[in-house]
């Protein structure tokens, strides 16, 4: 922490708005809040260099559009956009919320670009979101420096290393926050509160609570400070939570990324051109059932229910270029045999699951760019599209683990984003980002809105932070 | 020198940048990256050229250290970019020293004053007007000829290795006219969408860089053209030196002047404010001297030109010719080189962008 920062925090009695984390959520708070003239201060629990929560790793922004907006081409309604996630979360979702954030998001986009994010056509490999998702020029760390100097040219302080561990509520109101800084326990005073901490997939303890020991083989995508200390804290304090402890959002990742902070760059797009076996060599899900981007949000959890939470993705030397490299290279052999012996599969097993496949494909014209309905015969379970042989050597193979982005069980918010209890809400305390989207995500993940929901919401968090505190 | 696993090193931080993409849009390193799913030794070299060092993907990197995967790009690529032009230098290990020895640069510039000195003063011409007076015509010929055809032949070479290495392929003049529209306008350190580049103050974007790196390449460009319509003016024309100021050589040659100076004195003062882990490493000395060898050039190029008239011509006009002598002698030697592999490189890229298409 800077030496002007750490007096300014001493001398000062009482800052007008506290924003509990570092991300996107609480960037747009801060900002927001800040420029009504209120005194923000953001405490965020990360160094400097880890700075900006699972924000750090997103890349696009989700933003309904009625016609062409800045990178975004044609329209994007918000029917279309309520549609797909309904598509995603099975219904799953409030409504009201869901229907606020898709509204809400196309005004964010012209007010990111005001507070220095710059966005860029869709990455390559990405074409299939060029409508529907604005992508940042260089990624989400890039958009958390520019919010982060949009706030300091605003006056607003930022407390690095800073873990808030305890809100202290006296009824309904909040007092002050209890902060570790360098190891010491710091009482920090406010008039208003935004909660921006994220969720809770970080705690492996909490994970293993929910989940039971298979927690013990999840890999954790993002920040290693999303702990869900500050969740934790509120519940127990008697505020109402929403989603279920197992929902969140969990992608099929290379089984050899690190427990945590892997990234965008362990993600495999493989599986729709492979077979993907379990660790007793069997199928276990519908490969081919849609293209990637609408599909790959559902196969971390297919892979957390198999035995040890591993599977494994095989594809043959026919498929090996249609998709993006991952940063680990493919097991590569020349056998079958030689394959299973590196991926630790049972040799027989595993030919005799990639024979039955084999067997059971049929002929017709292979198009890896849209579903080509080529389909396996009398298979269980089918493969619906890309269904061709696995034959040609070398073959491939990846390790696939669940890997959690980010956990839905959250604080319940209004659409003011404060925060509820049974007896309704709290009357200086506001959330906003992964610590509430569970409001909105009850299930299954749409590429992007975890960045709208953060944006949509730490705006109103701020704004109405504000209004509270220069009544 | 690079280390062989320095090469690896390059490696493995580029597959991690493949696997990403979300640079793609800063500059031209990442679209080329994304062309390949293998990198050769060849096409590292190839990227490190590409790159103009503007540090945007270091500061947007959620993979930068402490994160296990350690990715710092711009320097691992400037370390690559130096040992290319040092490798394929010829003699190699001149350009060993003076990349890396600024005392070695001062030390060539000292010798190169004291060359002029002694033949101002055995070789004193007896008549002659302006700087003729003290030089003759022939003399400066006859040191100045070899002195800058011979580095420009050993740099032709150097090239042609280059882009043997990179594998640029078939040559045409598009590309070529391609590269020069990148480097017109630095587009390669305007950040993808003219916010400029990370460079003097941490993750902030600032075009600072870009316009000083222009004011200096445009201010040498006019020196150069400044002199070369005075040689075309004294042999075609039969207009020998001295020029009035509104003659062609005095417009270009005042104008470069100002702006070399402006360009080098800025570059070097921001140099002083970046981070040096974003950059090759034990060439910092050697990058100075070079930024003020250049600087230093037009200033004492521009005081000869003020001083017209006063008994400091000659002193001064022995300091000016040793640096602009020993600028020529290290075109191949020194960061006056790349220029010459930016070049190639935004060639090859355009012709390799050509044919992937």
């Amino acid at each position: 922490m800077p030496k002007d920062t750490r007096t300014h925090f001493r001398t000062s009695s009482t800052w007008d708005v506290a924003v509990v984390g570092g991300g996107n959520a609480a960037l747009c708070a801060a900002i927001t809040a800040a420029e009504t003239g209120a005194r923000v201060v953001i405490l965020e629990s990360a160094p400097k260099s880890y700075r900006g929560g699972n924000s750090r790793h997103t890349r696009n922004f989700r933003c309904m559009h009625r016609g062409p907006l800045s990178v975004l081409s044609d329209a994007y309604t918000e029917e279309e956009y309520f549609d797909d996630l309904m598509l995603v979360t099975e219904r799953n979702t409030d409504e009201g919320l869901a229907r606020m954030v898709i509204r809400n998001s196309e005004e964010c986009l012209p007010w990111m670009e005001s507070k220095g994010v710059r966005f860029q056509p869709p990455l390559s490999g990405t074409l299939s979101l060029s409508r529907t998702n604005a992508f940042f020029l260089g990624g989400g760390k890039a958009l958390v420096n520019a919010y982060y100097h949009t706030a300091e040219n605003l006056g607003v302080t930022t407390m690095y290393n800073a873990e808030v561990m305890h809100v202290e509520m006296e009824d309904d109101t909040a007092n002050a926050v209890i902060v570790q800084i360098d190891g010491e326990a710091h009482r920090i005073e406010a008039k208003g509160f935004v909660l921006a901490s994220g969720g809770f997939q970080s705690n492996l303890e909490w994970l293993t609570r929910a989940w039971g020991p298979a927690a013990a083989n999840f890999l954790i995508r993002g920040t290693p400070y999303n702990r869900g200390v500050v969740l934790n804290d509120m519940l127990e304090q008697g505020c109402e939570s929403v989603g279920d402890p197992t929902q969140c959002h969990a992608v099929a990742i290379d089984g050899r990324a690190p427990k945590f902070d892997g990234g965008i760059v362990t993600r495999l797009d493989c599986v729709p051109f492979s077979v993907v076996l379990n660790k007793d060599g069997e199928r276990f899900y519908d490969e081919g059932e849609d293209v990637w981007p609408k599909r790959y949000a559902i196969w971390g959890r297919l892979v957390a229910a198999q035995p040890e939470q591993v599977a494994y993705s095989i594809i043959d030397s026919n498929s090996i270029d249609l998709f993006m490299p991952s940063v680990f290279p493919a097991s590569k052999s020349h056998t079958l045999e030689g394959l299973a012996k590196q991926l630790g599969l049972d040799e027989k097993k595993m030919i005799e699951t990639v024979t039955a496949y084999n067997k059971a494909c049929q002929a017709g014209e292979f198009n890896a760019t849209g579903l080509d309905g080529l389909s396996t015969k009398s298979l269980t379970p089918p493969k619906t599209n890309w269904a061709r042989p696995i034959v040609k050597p070398p073959f491939y193979g990846y390790e696939l683990r669940p890997g959690v982005t980010f956990t839905y069980l959250g604080l319940k918010v209004s659409e003011k984003a404060q925060v509820q209890t049974p007896t309704g809400p709290l009357t200086n305390v506001w959330a906003g980002g992964e610590i509430m989207a569970g409001s909105i995500l009850g299930k299954g993940y749409l590429a992007g809105f975890g960045m709208a929901i953060g944006t949509v919401f730490g705006r109103i968090a701020g704004k109405e932070a504000a209004i509270y505190v220069n009544a | 020198m690079l280390m062989p696993d320095q090469m690896q090193e390059a490696r493995r931080q580029v597959e991690i940048c493949n696997a990403c993409r979300y640079c793609e849009g800063y500059c031209s390193v990442f679209p080329s990256i994304m062309r390949e799913k293998s990198f050769s030794d060849g096409d590292l070299t190839h990227l490190a050229n590409l790159c103009h060092n503007c540090q945007g993907c270091f500061y947007a990197c959620q993979y930068t250290e402490p994160h296990e995967f350690a990715l710092n790009l711009p320097a691992i690529l400037a370390e690559v970019r130096q040992e290319s032009w040092e490798r394929l230098a010829m003699p190699q290990s001149v350009a060993r020293v003076m990349h890396r020895r600024g005392g070695a640069i001062a030390g060539l510039s000292v010798a190169a004053f004291a060359v002029f000195f002694v033949l101002m003063q055995w070789m004193m011409p007896e008549d002659g007007v302006g700087f003729y007076a003290h030089l003759s015509h022939v003399a400066m010929i006859t040191l100045f000829t070899p002195a800058f055809l011979l580095p420009l032949v050993s740099v032709a070479f150097s090239l042609r290795a280059y882009w043997r290495e990179v594998e640029g392929g078939k040559f045409r003049l598009r590309y070529f006219l391609a590269a020069c529209k990148d480097a017109a306008n630095m587009r390669n350190l305007s950040g993808g969408q003219g916010q400029g580049c990370n460079y003097e103050d941490e993750d902030r974007f600032s075009n600072m860089r870009r316009w000083f790196h222009q004011a200096t390449m445009y201010g040498f460009l006019l020196c150069f053209a400044s002199t070369s319509s005075g040689t075309i003016m004294h042999y075609l024309f039969a207009m020998p030196a001295p020029y009035a100021l509104f003659s062609l050589p005095k417009i270009l040659g005042v104008s470069g002047g100002v702006l070399l100076v402006i360009g080098c004195f800025g570059l070097a003062w921001l140099k002083t404010k970046a981070d040096p882990a974003l950059g090759a490493k034990n060439i910092l000395s050697g990058e100075y001297a070079f930024i003020f060898l250049l600087g230093a050039t037009g200033l004492t190029g521009l005081m000869l030109y003020a001083a017209t008239g006063t008994g400091f011509v000659g002193g001064l006009l022995a300091v000016h010719l040793g640096f602009v002598l020993t600028l020529f002698l290290l075109i191949p030697f020194s960061k006056m080189a790349h220029g010459f592999y930016r070049m190639t490189a935004l060639t090859a890229e355009a012709a390799k962008h050509a044919n992937a298409n």
